[in-house]
């Protein structure tokens, strides 16, 4: 800023601020502003002009009151008046003014946007370069509208001085990050990027973060900056800490640049050109060995700006992953800083070995360093640098070390913190699972793993274990051995608990040969754990202790005197006395044939991605993987730990007697195949085997997910053409209704157009989201029904209700129904439902009353063959006169008294009215009370009017 | 019950701090602090809850007094105990101000001490505290040995607001109705809502234990009297405008002398007085009231800089009275630039700092009326926000009741000492001042 001129000193408006700074109160600072706020609108307001000095001593003071949290609403023009002063004082608080009182009136923009751009063309370095902070600070996009195209012209006009080139790269790229589409590519862009050529080092280093930017976005036109930034950082690289005078930081030359270069060439493919990869290679390893030398100063400084470069360029070597030789050395590099004793370093190394790890040239330099790492594990004092250790150890990890990570880990876990506990036990129970040769091992060790850091193993570990141990017949015995050791704790955790009793129930028999662990000793160890177990448990229990029967017939008369206690078969849990009563009624009529069929063996599990690996991946954030790795993950986790699914499935077993659905049969008794897990379902591949299989805290004889959710979105519900009928003669009602849902109709038509209002009420205390629902018109019938629906709430409450409205046109006649699909996540798992809507041709009926002799008159002129339709059909229902009535007449035609000789008989009419044409129809039907018959007749002027109205009606009488 | 009190000055910073209960910690002063008096917002509601933690505040010029609970008390108890806390403080030392509290702060601790036990309020009256809690601050002559040695008896005894064998040579006796009338007016004359709070506040300077009754136009007494037969001559009333008997009391509250059980029999107010100055009862009244002044605006906007406001009050009481003190506040735009002001009576002018034009009249007969007209440029903004006119507010003071209240009598019985009612000197003083009194332009 130039020296302050003597008349500069603005006396008012330090006596002012000096003012507000005594007052006392509130009170009084408002007080003394509101006078100010006075004394300057007076002034403002006032006839004779006010000069250069003033106008801005008083848009000072406006500025500081807005400051202080003041609305300002007046002044904007002063400001702009100042902004066309040749003094850079009162240029400068005008430019202030504006860019912190930026206001939208059109006028004023207008005015703005000239000064700016008579101070853009000015040649004036100081002006130019307020004018440009202006525009970066507001950034808005009128700014870029008006300025897009203008600054890349002055940012590569040959006479530009360097400081304004300096400004315009950098306002270009904040105006490109708030409006990239404003900022067009062009010529320039050419020339921009020669500006890494600019003998200007602040030129150099304004302009490479806009090209990076826009690289980014546009790779393709920046290609050339590849060769030029290896070109500057050679120079840089080799010059010496005294060339660059200004741009040397404590002896590092340009750190900034050199970082910002190589951030650059992280973002293209490593280059074609043999003479440019040579000196991009030349000049990495000049950073390498500078790392080597001794540093030049002890300052924190010297060593952060070298030790920034040196990590840049790592990442670049890590980035073109094809330089064995210098991801090795890069390797050693950080390898050396593992033991540094500069915390920050530490975590830095450890998180680039991560990254080298998964590289195949390096992966084995990154080995050597394995002690170090484990070290650091046990020994690191921040919790952040140990789970970077952690999480190198989980990178490094491969079959030749696994037995010794995994050891490490295990013991590591005995004292971890807690924050990052169960990220451990989860890698843990991967790696152990990865690399386990011999499946023994990978039971002792997830055994442990329960023993150790029970409270942190979350379901998807325990269930992965009995996965492995079915699908492998090998370790059936061991494992049978290793969990009844493990039982004999005194104090076991839960998850043990639950691991024990599924293989005991399973394998138990393997063992029973020993005295030691003799059928009723398994029993009598597994039910000592059953009391101090939560719910879920002692309903795996229960299940462990039916498939006991079945192994051990010893055993029967002691677990029916188990399962026959009051604890069990009057316990207040619904779940549990349901399997207590269940069980024991099982045991004690089935045959042993039948009871070997339903208490088979498990059947192996299908062989999937282990639902470990997704629960990490959801562990490590949007971050880490892609979204929709992450959905995936989250669709897993959710059906895994179930809380929808279990709820249904508990719900299920509660009003079994009333659901006919096979599958909420607990136990699959009476139809379908005895053990359920045997169907898999024709679910997606995205479902979890264990949710398919029923390996989930239900029980492991448990059933599927409710029948009622259909996984494909084409097929609509069977009963839906049921549902469908139900709506012929009826407008209002229920459409649709499960444990989750239910949906309710009302509807009205008039002409041919119809408004339809669903309600969809969630029944359940759990809230819905992501409730979409989409009405489709399977194919022909899109010309035929112009159906628009409203989108509905994204989210249900539990207990709530939401409406949605759709509007429907009839085009022409139509005979199938829109499809209504409804998806939605309850507790985690997706629900999908396809229903059709009941919107039926007869919907579009006007009534028409005639006499006796039209009607007759019109029955004879449809006389064609085609225009007939009759159906003989027995009755469904008792034949009573005033139903049937209402039944026809709300088919909406008009029923016509008197007209038939027959009374019984009973004559209608009607136009169905669609956007194309009129459908005039007639009908008739004769019940016959002795047959229990009904002869219905349609004649309408179109074929396929009759036949489908024939259709629909034959199923409601 | 009140768990703790502190009491602030403008910064916050804490000058007195009183823990009753265990409830309330340290960190309840900071709370207060930082979410009241350094709110972003100004805090209006004189209740805060911060943190299951309730704050009844008060404002004294520039301290803060807050009340501090955790259970679920009767507020208004509360609040009438912090202005009682006031009073007393008032009456110990003058004005309360930061300097006076620094100054006293040994005698607060103590006056705190019996004033609320474990967050309790206990005896509040000044008379009584004055003969047991003598600081330096007190003002008037030191206590005899005899005095001092019935103090005990005085405070644990049934009358603890007055202690026995007072003397005074002449027994006088003060009586003031003071009122604040508040108006909320239409701009067409439409009387929005309007109401009285009163107070009676006595001096009585009467020897030994005075039995004193004191009677008023309250309209139930005086129906019941109607009935009784022994009508008062419906004559012309001497005070302000009101030519009506009696007036409808919506609520009253008494100072603790008055016997409730008499009033809720018979609605006679009967009490035995502390010596010196009391307030014996409060009262509020919605029914009937005088409004001692109308103020007719006139607003016109002429274009989009300039305003033109004339306003127009008018005295509606006996011609004989005066009105005192009255003051008239036009507030004016956000955006004035300049005003121009011409009235017949009184000096107005423009106070920037208030955004207002102030209107100052010093006195004014009743049935009178006078004028202000006033010019107000503006300024030109891009704000497009209309003003919002707030309403024109009046101070001022008149000699009369605008509730229409009378005194009807004032008794005083003194059966052991040889006076009578006729040798008590009375004086009674009516004063209507206004409240918030405001007209919409």
């Amino acid at each position: 800023m130039p020296a302050v001129s003597k008349g500069d000193g603005m006396r008012g408006l330090a006596v002012f601020i000096s003012d507000i700074r005594n007052c006392k109160s509130k009170e009084a600072e408002i007080k003394r502003i509101n006078k100010e706020l006075a004394n300057i609108r007076s002034k403002f307001k006032g006839d004779k002009a006010l000069d250069g000095y003033s106008k801005k001593k008083y848009v000072c003071k406006l500025l500081f009151i807005f400051l202080l949290g003041h609305d300002i609403d007046f002044g904007h023009m002063e400001a702009v008046n100042l902004l066309s002063s040749n003094k850079y004082t009162e240029k400068q608080i005008g430019y202030l003014f504006i860019s912190v009182l930026v206001n939208s009136n059109s006028e004023l923009i207008r005015l703005i946007n000239n000064a700016i751009k008579n101070d853009l063309s000015s040649r004036n370095p100081t002006f130019m370069c307020l004018a440009l902070h202006c525009i970066a600070n507001v950034g808005s996009r009128e700014m870029a509208e008006a300025f897009a195209g203008e600054i890349p012209r002055i940012l590569v006009a040959g006479d530009t001085m360097d400081s304004v080139k300096q400004s315009a790269a950098l306002c270009l790229l904040r105006l490109y990050k708030t409006s990239p589409d404003l900022v067009l590519m062009g010529e320039w862009t050419s020339r921009v990027v020669h500006l890494l050529n600019d003998q200007h080092m602040g030129v150099v280093t304004a302009a490479i973060s806009l090209i990076t930017c826009l690289s980014q976005k546009n790779p393709d036109e920046f290609k050339t900056c590849v060769s030029l930034a290896v070109s500057r950082l050679s120079r840089i690289v080799s010059s010496a800490s005294t060339d660059l005078q200004d741009y040397t930081y404590y002896f590092v030359p340009a750190p900034w640049l050199s970082c910002k270069l190589l951030r650059l060439l992280q973002c293209y493919p490593p280059p074609e050109d043999g003479a440019v990869k040579g000196r991009l290679v030349e000049c990495l390893e000049t950073i390498l060995n500078k790392a080597q030398e001794p540093p030049k100063s002890k300052k924190v400084q010297h060593s952060n700006a070298k030790n920034a470069i040196l990590f840049e360029a790592i990442s670049l070597i890590i980035h073109y992953d094809s330089e064995p030789n210098l991801l090795v050395r890069a390797c050693n590099q950080l390898g050396q800083f593992l033991q540094h004793r500069e915390t920050n370093l530490r975590y830095l190394a450890l998180e680039s070995m991560c990254t080298l790890a998964s590289s195949e040239f390096s992966h084995e330099a990154v080995k050597t360093h394995i002690e170090t790492v484990i070290n650091a594990l046990k020994t690191e004092r921040d919790v952040s640098v140990r789970q970077r250790a952690a999480d190198l150890l989980y990178a490094m990890c491969d079959r030749s070390n696994a037995k010794q990570i995994v050891a490490e880990m295990l013991s590591y876990l005995e004292t971890a913190d807690y924050s990052i506990r169960e990220e451990m036990v989860l890698k843990v129970a991967i790696l152990a699972e990865k690399y386990a040769v011999d499946y023994s091992w990978y039971v002792d060790t997830i055994l442990n793993l329960i023993r150790i850091a029970g409270d942190y193993v979350s379901e998807e570990v325990w269930y992965r274990v009995i996965q492995i141990v079915i699908n492998r017949d090998d370790v059936q015995g061991y494992a049978a051995k290793t969990v009844f050791e493990a039982l004999q704790a005194p104090a076991c955790h839960e998850n043990m608990v639950k691991v024990g009793g599924y293989i005991l129930g399973e394998f138990g028999n393997l063992i029973a040969g020993d005295p030691r662990s003799s059928p009723l000793v398994q029993f009598n160890l597994l039910h000592s754990k059953f009391h101090l177990c939560s719910v879920p448990t002692r309903a795996l229990l229960l299940s462990a202790y039916i498939k006991f029967i079945n192994l051990f017939p010893e055993t029967k008369s002691t677990i029916q005197e188990v399962l026959r206690s009051d604890s069990q078969i009057r316990n207040s849990d619904v779940e549990l006395q349901q399997r207590a009563v269940e069980y024991l009624k099982l045991s004690s009529i089935a045959s042993t044939d039948v009871l070997a069929t339903v208490l088979e063996e498990m059947p192996p599990f299908p062989e999937r991605e282990s639902s470990i690996l997704a629960k990490l991946k959801k562990k490590k954030g949007p971050g880490a993987v892609s979204v929709n790795e992450l959905e995936e993950g989250k669709r897993e986790g959710g059906e895994l730990n179930g809380g929808g699914e279990r709820g249904d499935n508990s719900a299920i077993a509660a009003s079994n007697a009333s659901t006919p659905s096979p599958s909420a049969d607990l136990l699959g008794l009476r139809t379908g195949p005895p053990v359920t897990a045997a169907a898999p379902s024709a679910g997606s591949l995205l479902v979890d085997v264990f949710s398919e299989a029923g390996v989930n805290d239900d029980g492991f004889l448990s059933s599927a997910p409710p029948s009622v959710v259909s996984e494909d979105p084409a097929t609509p519900l069977p009963e839906s053409n049921e549902l469908l009928n139900k709506f012929v003669c009826k407008n209002n009602g229920v459409l649709f209704e499960n444990q989750l849902l239910q949906i309710g109709i009302k509807s009205e038509y008039r002409q041919n157009l119809g408004r339809m209002y669903l309600f969809y009420g969630n029944k359940t205390s759990v809230q819905f989201i992501t409730f979409t629902t989409t009405v489709t018109c399977p194919g022909e019938l899109q010309s035929q029904l112009n159906v628009q629906s409203k989108p509905v709430e994204p989210l249900i409450e539990g207990g709530a209700q939401v409406q949605q409205v759709i509007n429907i046109e009839c085009l022409t006649d139509f005979s199938d129904a829109p499809l209504l699909n409804i998806k939605f996540r309850y507790g985690g798992a997706l629900q999908n439902l396809t229903l059709k809507l009941p919107v039926t041709i007869n919907k579009f009926f006007q009534p028409t009353e005639m006499a006796s002799h039209d009607f007759f008159q019109r029955w004879k002129q449809l006389s064609l063959p085609q225009q007939e339709a009759q159906k003989i059909f027995k009755a469904n229902h008792a034949m009573d006169t005033e139903v049937l009535k209402a039944k026809l007449l709300g088919l909406g035609m008009a029923l016509l008294e008197n007209v038939d000789p027959n009374p019984e008989n009973f004559v209608c009419a009607g136009v169905i009215q669609t956007k194309a044409q009129q459908v005039g129809s007639l009908l008739r039907l004769e019940p016959n009370a002795q047959a229990q018959m009904y002869r219905l007749t349609v004649r309408s002027s179109k074929d396929t009017v009759s036949k489908r109205l024939c259709e629909l009606l034959a199923e409601q009488f | 019950m009140i768990g703790g009190l502190f009491i602030y000055n403008h910064k916050g910073e804490v000058l007195i701090s009183r823990v009753y209960r265990d409830d309330i910690g340290r960190n309840a002063v900071d709370a207060f602090r930082v979410n009241v008096i350094h709110a972003r917002q100004q805090v209006r509601s004189p209740v805060t809850n911060i943190a299951r933690t309730s704050f009844f505040h008060v404002k004294r010029s520039n301290i803060w007094l807050a009340a501090v609970t955790k259970q679920n008390v009767n507020a208004a108890m509360v609040f009438e105990f912090l202005y009682k806390m006031c009073d007393v403080m008032t009456a110990y030392f003058g004005k309360i101000s930061e300097e006076n509290i620094k100054n006293n702060f040994v005698l607060i601790y103590e006056l705190l001490d019996e004033i609320l036990d474990f967050g309790y309020p206990q005896n509040s009256e000044t008379g009584a505290l004055k003969t047991f809690i003598t600081q330096q601050g007190i003002k008037g002559q030191p206590q005899t040995k005899e005095e001092q040695s019935q103090i005990t008896s005085q405070v644990t005894g049934q009358i603890g607001w007055r202690r026995e064998g007072i003397k005074y040579r002449r027994n006088e006796l003060f009586l003031d109705v003071l009122e604040s009338v508040n108006l909320l007016m239409s701009p067409q004359g439409q009387v929005l809502s309007a109401h009285v709070s009163g107070r009676v506040v006595m001096k009585s300077y009467l020897s030994g234990m005075p039995e004193c009754k004191f009677g008023m136009n309250d309209k139930i007494v005086i129906d019941k009297q109607g009935k009784g037969g022994t009508t008062d001559e419906p004559g012309k009333s001497e005070l302000g405008g009101s030519g009506k008997q009696s007036i409808a009391i919506d609520d009253c509250t008494f100072h603790q002398c008055v016997r409730l059980s008499k009033f809720d029999s018979e609605r006679s107010i009967s009490f035995i007085p502390p010596d010196g100055e009391y307030e014996l009862m409060r009262y509020r009244t919605t029914k009937d009231i005088i409004l001692p002044f109308r103020v007719i605006p006139l607003v016109r906007e002429v274009g989009r800089t300039k305003l033109e406001v004339k306003v127009v009050i008018k005295s509606n009481f006996k011609p004989s009275l005066l009105a005192q003190k009255i003051e008239v506040r036009i507030p004016t735009p956000l955006n004035t630039s300049g005003v121009q002001v011409i009235c017949m009576k009184g000096k107005a002018k423009y106070k920037a700092s208030e955004n207002a034009i102030v209107w100052k009249i010093k006195r004014m007969a009743g049935m009178k009326e006078s004028q202000i007209s006033a010019e107000i440029e503006l300024l030109p903004t891009n704000d497009k926000k209309k003003w919002a006119r707030p309403p024109i507010s009046m101070n001022f003071e008149v000699p009369f009741a605008p509730s229409g209240l009378k005194v009807r009598y004032l008794k005083v019985f003194e059966s052991k000492l040889n006076y009578s009612d006729h040798d008590v000197i009375k004086w009674v003083r009516y004063i209507g001042r206004s409240g918030i009194y405001e007209t919409r332009c």
